[in-house]
């Protein structure tokens, strides 16, 4: 290897140049998707609660470009609108189940023995609930809310989120320089921060990836069981659901949404395969 | 053409390596030897020399990524290199055997001893089973292993790392190979048990007439089996000649240089100045210690040890004497059972939370392998930098400027601040694992094994660098090691650690003077000489060493 310094831009154009057709795709549907979401009220030609007909289930035509759902509203102004629930929704769900699991994993396996024992424990209890009956149990008891829908999800992410954070931690705390960090006299947090954290990114930014994807599913199975986004706010999900019984119809309505959530999942999978891949391609080869 | 006399012919073999651009790269660059039955050619180089590259060729196989791009490999009639893969396929393990560095990653140990080494004779159908066993039972007996009759009825984990090196030897001879390849089959055995291995190897080559090429970087492991040598640098040929020749009559620097840095006894040893001030910078009493619930099994016994101020002292011993435990103890990684342990006087407190800023300060660690000792995400700026911000409160601009004058110190150019570990090669990392412990101004730094996991040119660059910056700034070592050449040209004292205990201390020349103690004479025996002659006697030597020390350990 030529010795070079390695800067944030030289990286960047890395990336850029070990992008295959495929994965180029992926993320042009991504940033698609992100755009849609942020600048959906501008994008969407009606609003997403708005009754525009009395017709259900119109097919495409020149003012509703997807049809009407099942109230006679624009489906494609409620998709754009979902995506944007949907996408936002999953994003805060994956940064907070990351931020606590992280934080929680690492400081587990910095800590050791008793600490890491009961921490890890208790997570396994948490673990062995099925995911969607403890968050049925939760919601259905405190009623379903932006709030109680975010932070239910984002708990149980994060018990997944802490298994692999804490796992990567300890494969790291008994390298070498961590010793190092630790005859020198440093603190727990110093050496998490600066020793642990830099080199647990790559692996977590992927399950970041995947963690995300996951969420967008969660709260797509959960507004489709009635618990999650509620009308007449939409949501993928929601609208899978509100427009089933389109099919009998002869009409694709409930499949839009269900096609944008395949997109998103697949496309965020190919995305975080490359970055595993190129992440495990890059580690310094010794020996 | 073929020349009847040689079993194996390797001519102009280059092998090359595409990077990403579509670049090829020359890693083995026009090399050409022969081999004859019963004979043992030995390719000698550094690390990244491409002697394992060439090896493997020979076996008509290259790690991925690489290719053999030019030359041929003639094994008695057959070219290696034109056959098809499944021909290529027959001929590994049957005509070409290989033995890897590590014998305890390749063998399966899940498995019985018996079942692997008999296992490709019986799948390729050259042996029945009952067949296999009863060579592989001849071949325990050739290799002088315990036990003949029953050692392959056990699990690998079983049998010690040397009796594991032999048997993977008896795993490449079991089908009669006409070619046998040893890749650096010694260097991560202890120094004691080196030279027993190496005899059985040298005798089972010799007695089965088999051609052999044997890998590694020390020149003084290679005089006692090789017959020719061919010195290696950068996929080059250097130097390609008899042994005899190339040890006593080398032509090229840098055969010179290498022989300069082999691993022998220095000839003559000097004899230190000893000062003793009260009370001794730092002064081990009586420390007991283990591992496990309440260190209930015991690795150090009774330790007493005293570093004086701008000493070096240095610590040797086998796996498992207690060596590193020690250098851990008293850097507060670990809590000793008993006994107490004082710097400049002031008893130290045992665990690294426990102790001052400034006294951690005061004794630094160096550990063996620096490329898992630096975090291969922080530039050296920061890894330098730190120290002296965390002990020194310098800022970070100061911080910065004081790491340019310590990379000028260990002789590193100032711009590496700004570089990652991966980005440096294994010498210069050491160097980087040196300025971190420098980088606190310590009065101690403990050198855990600093030189084993380099090459012998660059580890005597270590060493020469260890004594310049005692000099210029009056720091101590304790310099753990195995290997009692090396100690004998850094140390000022030595103590001698077996089973856990110090067996024997004192200045340089009192220890390593006869009379001797036992071990230690042991230990020196098991340096090798540069003559062709030694390993013979060293082995009788040794056998005799270690009944006098009434050690029923198996070798």
């Amino acid at each position: 290897m030529t010795p070079q310094e390695r800067t944030w831009r030289s990286q960047f154009g890395d990336a850029l140049s070990d992008l295959t057709p495929g994965v180029a795709l992926c993320l042009l549907i991504l940033i698609t998707f992100f755009l849609i979401a942020c600048f959906a009220p501008w994008i969407a030609p009606y609003d997403e609660g708005a009754i525009l007909t009395n017709d259900s289930f119109l097919s495409p035509n020149k003012e509703m470009r997807l049809g009407s759902d099942y109230l006679g509203r624009d489906v494609l102004s409620r998709l754009i609108f979902g995506v944007r629930v949907t996408l936002f929704l999953a994003l805060i769900i994956t940064f907070l189940s990351f931020f606590s699991g992280v934080s929680l994993g690492f400081l587990a396996a910095a800590f050791g023995g008793r600490v890491d024992s009961w921490m890890s424990r208790l997570n396994d209890a948490m673990l062995s609930f099925p995911a969607l009956m403890l968050a049925l149990i939760v919601i259905n008891s405190l009623g379903s809310s932006f709030a109680v829908l975010v932070l239910t999800i984002a708990f149980i992410d994060m018990t997944r989120v802490y298994r692999v954070a804490r796992a990567l931690a300890v494969n790291i705390m008994v390298m070498d320089y961590v010793e190092a960090a630790i005859v020198r006299g440093e603190g727990k947090i110093w050496i998490v921060w600066h020793e642990v954290l830099p080199n647990a990114l790559t692996p977590l930014a992927a399950e970041f990836g995947i963690r995300f994807t996951y969420a967008i599913l969660f709260i797509s199975a959960l507004s489709f069981l009635g618990l999650g986004v509620q009308p007449p706010q939409s949501d993928l999900g929601v609208m899978v659901k509100e427009n089933m019984q389109a099919i009998l119809y002869g009409e694709y309505t409930t499949l839009y949404p269900a096609i944008c959530i395949a997109f998103i999942a697949i496309s965020m999978n190919v995305f975080v395969d490359w970055l595993l891949q190129r992440s495990s391609a890059q580690l310094p080869d010794e020996l | 053409m073929p020349d009847p006399d040689f079993l194996l012919q390797v001519c102009n073999l280059d092998v090359s390596v595409q990077n990403k651009n579509g670049r090829k790269h020359k890693i083995v660059d026009d090399i050409s030897f022969n081999v004859s039955p019963g004979q043992v050619i030995a390719l000698i180089g550094e690390s990244g020399s491409g002697k394992t590259t060439i090896s493997l060729g020979c076996m008509g196989y290259t790690r991925p990524g690489c290719h053999i791009s030019a030359g041929s490999v003639q094994l008695g009639d057959t070219q290696v290199l034109e056959q098809p893969l499944p021909k290529l396929q027959q001929l590994r393990g049957k005509e070409i055997t290989y033995v890897a560095q590590s014998a305890a990653a390749s063998f399966n140990s899940a498995m019985k001893i018996d079942a692997q080494i008999t296992e490709i004779p019986v799948i390729t159908g050259a042996m029945s089973r009952k067949q296999a066993l009863e060579k592989a039972k001849q071949l325990y007996r050739a290799l002088e292993l315990p036990d003949p009759e029953t050692i392959g009825t056990r699990y690998p984990h079983q049998v010690s790392g040397g009796q594991l090196q032999r048997l993977m030897a008896a795993m490449a001879m079991i089908s009669g190979p006409r070619l046998l390849i040893l890749d650096e089959p010694t260097t991560a055995l202890d120094v004691t048990t080196q030279i027993e291995v190496l005899y059985s190897f040298k005798r089972l080559i010799k007695e089965n007439d088999t051609a052999a090429i044997y890998v590694t970087h020390d020149l003084s492991l290679v005089a006692q089996v090789a017959d020719h040598i061919l010195v290696l640098k950068d996929g080059k040929q250097v130097e390609y000649g008899p042994t005899s020749q190339i040890i006593s009559d080398p032509k090229h620097e840098y055969t010179k240089a290498l022989i300069a840095a082999a691993h022998l006894m220095p000839s003559k040893i000097s004899t230190p100045d000893i000062s003793t001030q009260t009370p001794p910078l730092l002064q081990v009493e009586n420390v007991t210690a283990g591992y496990g619930p309440k260190q209930q099994s015991i690795a150090l016994r009774g330790i007493n040890l005293s570093i004086q101020q701008g000493e070096t002292v240095g610590v040797i011993g086998e796996s498992g004497s207690g060596k590193t435990t020690l250098g851990r103890l008293i850097s507060g990684l670990m809590s000793p059972k008993s006994g107490r342990i004082h710097l400049n006087g002031q008893r130290l407190k045992h665990h690294v939370s426990k102790r001052s800023r400034n006294d951690l300060k005061q004794i630094q660690f160096a550990f063996q392998m620096a490329d898992v000792a630096l975090n291969p995400r922080q530039r050296l700026n920061k890894i330098l930098g730190r120290p002296m911000m965390f002990y020194r409160g310098l800022s970070q601009k100061d911080a910065t400027n004081e790491v340019s004058r310590l990379l000028e110190r260990v002789d590193l150019p100032t711009d590496f601040a700004w570089r990652f570990p991966p980005e440096l090669s294994g010498g210069q990392r050491q160097r980087v694992n040196l300025a971190r412990a420098l980088a606190a101004q310590p009065k101690l730094i403990i050198c855990d094994e600093i030189t084993s996991a380099l090459d012998t040119i660059v580890a005597q660059q270590i060493l020469d660098l260890l004594e310049d910056l005692q000099d210029d700034l009056g720091v101590s070592y304790m310099f753990i090691t195995h290997d009692i050449a090396t100690v004998s040209k850094i140390a000022d004292r030595i103590a001698v650690m077996r089973h856990g205990k110090i067996v024997t201390q004192g200045p340089v020349d009192q220890i390593l003077t006869p009379p001797c103690h036992e071990y230690t004479n042991l230990l020196l025996n098991s340096v090798p000489e540069m003559r062709t002659d030694w390993l013979d006697e060293a082995v009788v030597e040794r056998r005799k060493l270690m009944t006098a020390l009434g050690d029923k350990r198996e070798t």
